[in-house]
């Protein structure tokens, strides 16, 4: 591979790239715990007991969660 | 019309297998060859029988599609099973040599046995874990049928073909020398169709959700999926030397080739083995608790956090090697950063139960899913010890790194899978309870134990022999051979196949519990009828 593309690529990763991700992943922090996420979050997290027997049907689904 | 083009397809694949058989150049190839004949022949009458038949009805998709979930149980069960007894017959060969017999010299040694073992409890075991519990979790979660029809039939068979390729192709010599990654250039082009209809199944599913939030355990499993794709593509890069015969060179040599084989190994416990687990664990843990996550929000930080250090972790395998020393430093340092997500999402997992510990007393699944979640917080702290390059120094090329991993695989990986099947199996097979709660104590107990007795005697021969090969005199020579420290580590040998053993065990027991519950534990109309039957006193 050509050196110069690889010095090009590491220094793009260790720069920008870096710096993207790590923006990012406070951005996904951030999001996390954005104020009043906990009653989306509170509803959410019950999804496992909801449909356990048998998925919504196509019809049903414009109805609500029940 | 379908039919016809399977049949043509299904045709030219066992003509041209018949054809590879007889060109074939190597055992392993030949006996793959014949396989996939005797499978696509099969196939072939199979389809042929019922083309031009009247066609079922439409399934409505106002069902689960569970068939394939019921299958993936069974096999989990049975090759767990194997895995495990191939591992404590190795370890049994480690402890006693005489074990490698003569008869069987070039195909059940040690160096033959060892892939098998660990493919069968990685990819045959763990990877229909997987598979079983995604098609479960992502129906149940959406809210919405598996997409793509019969492909996650396809999926399950495919990904079974495979592994019966890459068992049979280490016992005949098949292997190009990659440590998890062992199978030869057409297995691996097997497994990326395989793979990639199973990525489609599973974002279809997604994709046609009815509930509007895509649930956390979907997050884990779909980054596992995905980036398992990628490290399989990339780490497999090879040329073959014919058509055929099975062995092939890699695209990549040197130490590039070392640190894209420890970027796919250290991956493949990161997304294989940790991330798709988390998924069962953010779907079990609370079902069986019966109460939603200890924090939505911390399992929202625990995956993105887990997902960016985790891929960057894998230099840490190649201290001290010809690897340059920044990237070893850069994979200690994100293996050290990585125990904080961890024990995140540990923590996460724990306190699910607040509340509610005393099911710990009552029940025995919900036992086995907590320890395991404490095994994951064990090895978690202490794979980001190992990777230190001081500790490494002691720790590399001993069996301390054998330890750390069975108390991540047994522990962790097996242990939530255990109560993955105990939670499964009375669902699928429409029954009230598992056959026998005692039982599953049994296995509890046994597993336990013998993860202890496997770990703790890897820590002391592991650390014993670091000691004893960087031991030297007072004039600089070194003091013990290579072979005095296989003879000092025998006794602790015997243990861990002692360990093997009891865990196996176990899962005996718990095969025997999951037929009964199918064959004899109360259905859950029949009782329903009956109590509807008893007069009121």
């Amino acid at each position: 591979m050509d050196p110069e593309l690889y010095n090009t690529l590491r220094h793009f990763a260790d720069s920008w790239g870096l710096l993207a991700m790590f923006v990012f992943f406070l951005g996904v922090i951030v999001w996390a715990l954005r104020p009043g996420s906990r009653k989306t979050h509170e509803d959410v997290a019950n999804i496992p007991f909801r449909n356990e027997d048998k998925p919504i049907a196509p019809a049903a689904a414009d109805r609500g969660q029940d | 019309m379908t039919n016809y083009i399977k049949l043509i397809l299904l045709g030219v694949v066992a003509i041209f297998s018949l054809i590879a058989a007889n060109y074939a150049r190597d055992a392993a190839y030949m006996v793959h060859a014949i396989i996939i004949f005797l499978v696509t022949a099969g196939l072939f009458l199979w389809t042929l029988r019922q083309t031009d038949e009247p066609v079922p009805a439409k399934v409505l998709e106002t069902s689960y599609l569970d068939g394939v979930v019921r299958y993936g149980v069974i096999a989990t069960a049975f090759w767990g099973v194997v895995g495990f007894a191939a591992g404590t017959f190795i370890a049994a060969q480690l402890a006693f040599p005489v074990l490698n017999f003569d008869w069987a010299q070039g195909y059940m040694n040690f160096g033959r046995l060892r892939p098998l073992h660990t493919s069968a409890v990685i990819f045959a075991f763990g990877g229909n874990a997987l598979i079983a519990t995604s098609f479960y979790v992502v129906q149940r979660t959406s809210a919405a049928r598996l997409w793509g029809g019969n492909l996650a039939w396809f999926v399950f068979w495919g990904y079974n073909l495979f592994i019966v390729l890459a068992a049979t192709g280490y016992l005949l010599g098949g292997t190009q020398s990659k440590e998890y990654a062992e199978p030869e250039w057409y297995v691996d082009l097997w497994l990326t169709i395989v793979w990639l209809a199973y990525l489609a199944v599973f974002v279809g599913t997604i994709v046609k959700r009815k509930e509007p939030h895509i649930y956390v355990a979907n997050w884990f499993y779909l980054s596992f999926i995905i980036t398992v794709a990628m490290l399989h593509v990339f780490n497999n890069l090879s040329i073959p030397v014919s058509i055929w015969g099975s062995k092939s060179v890699q695209v990549f040599s040197g130490v590039q080739d070392a640190m894209t084989q420890w970027w796919y190994g250290h991956n493949a416990v990161g997304f294989f083995l940790t991330a798709g687990f988390l998924g069962m664990m953010y779907y079990f843990v609370p079902k069986q608790a019966e109460r939603p996550v200890f924090s939505y929000k911390l399992s929202i930080v625990h995956f993105w956090a887990l997902i960016f250090i985790y891929i960057w972790a894998g230099p840490h395998h190649l201290h001290y090697t010809a690897l340059p020393d920044w990237a070893s430093t850069l994979g200690m340092v994100f293996s050290i950063v990585l125990w904080m997500p961890s024990w995140g999402g540990m923590i996460n997992g724990l306190m699910t139960l607040s509340g509610a510990w005393d099911k710990l007393r009552t029940d025995p699944i919900m036992r086995m899913l907590v320890i395991s979640v404490g095994f994951y917080g064990m090895s978690t702290f202490e794979g980001p010890m190992m990777s230190i390059r001081a500790v490494n120094s002691l720790s590399h090329y001993t069996d301390w790194t054998i330890g750390h991993v069975h108390s991540g695989a047994l522990g962790w990986n097996g242990m939530i899978t255990f109560g993955a099947l105990y939670f499964l199996t009375p669902k699928l097979w429409n029954r009230e309870r598992l056959y026998s709660l005692s039982l599953v104590s049994w296995h509890f107990w046994l597993a336990t134990i013998g993860i202890v007795l496997y770990a703790a005697s890897m820590w002391v021969t592991g650390i014993m022999e670091g000691l004893m090969w960087r031991e030297v005199d007072a004039n600089g020579f070194l003091v013990n051979s290579f072979a005095d420290t296989v003879s000092a580590k025998f006794p602790m040998y015997v243990v861990r196949a002692l360990g093997g053993g009891l865990y196996i065990t176990g899962a005996i027991i718990m095969c025997y519990n999951l037929w009964m519950t199918v064959k004899r534990a109360p259905a859950v109309e029949a009782s329903a009828a009956a109590a509807h039957a008893t007069p009121a006193e």
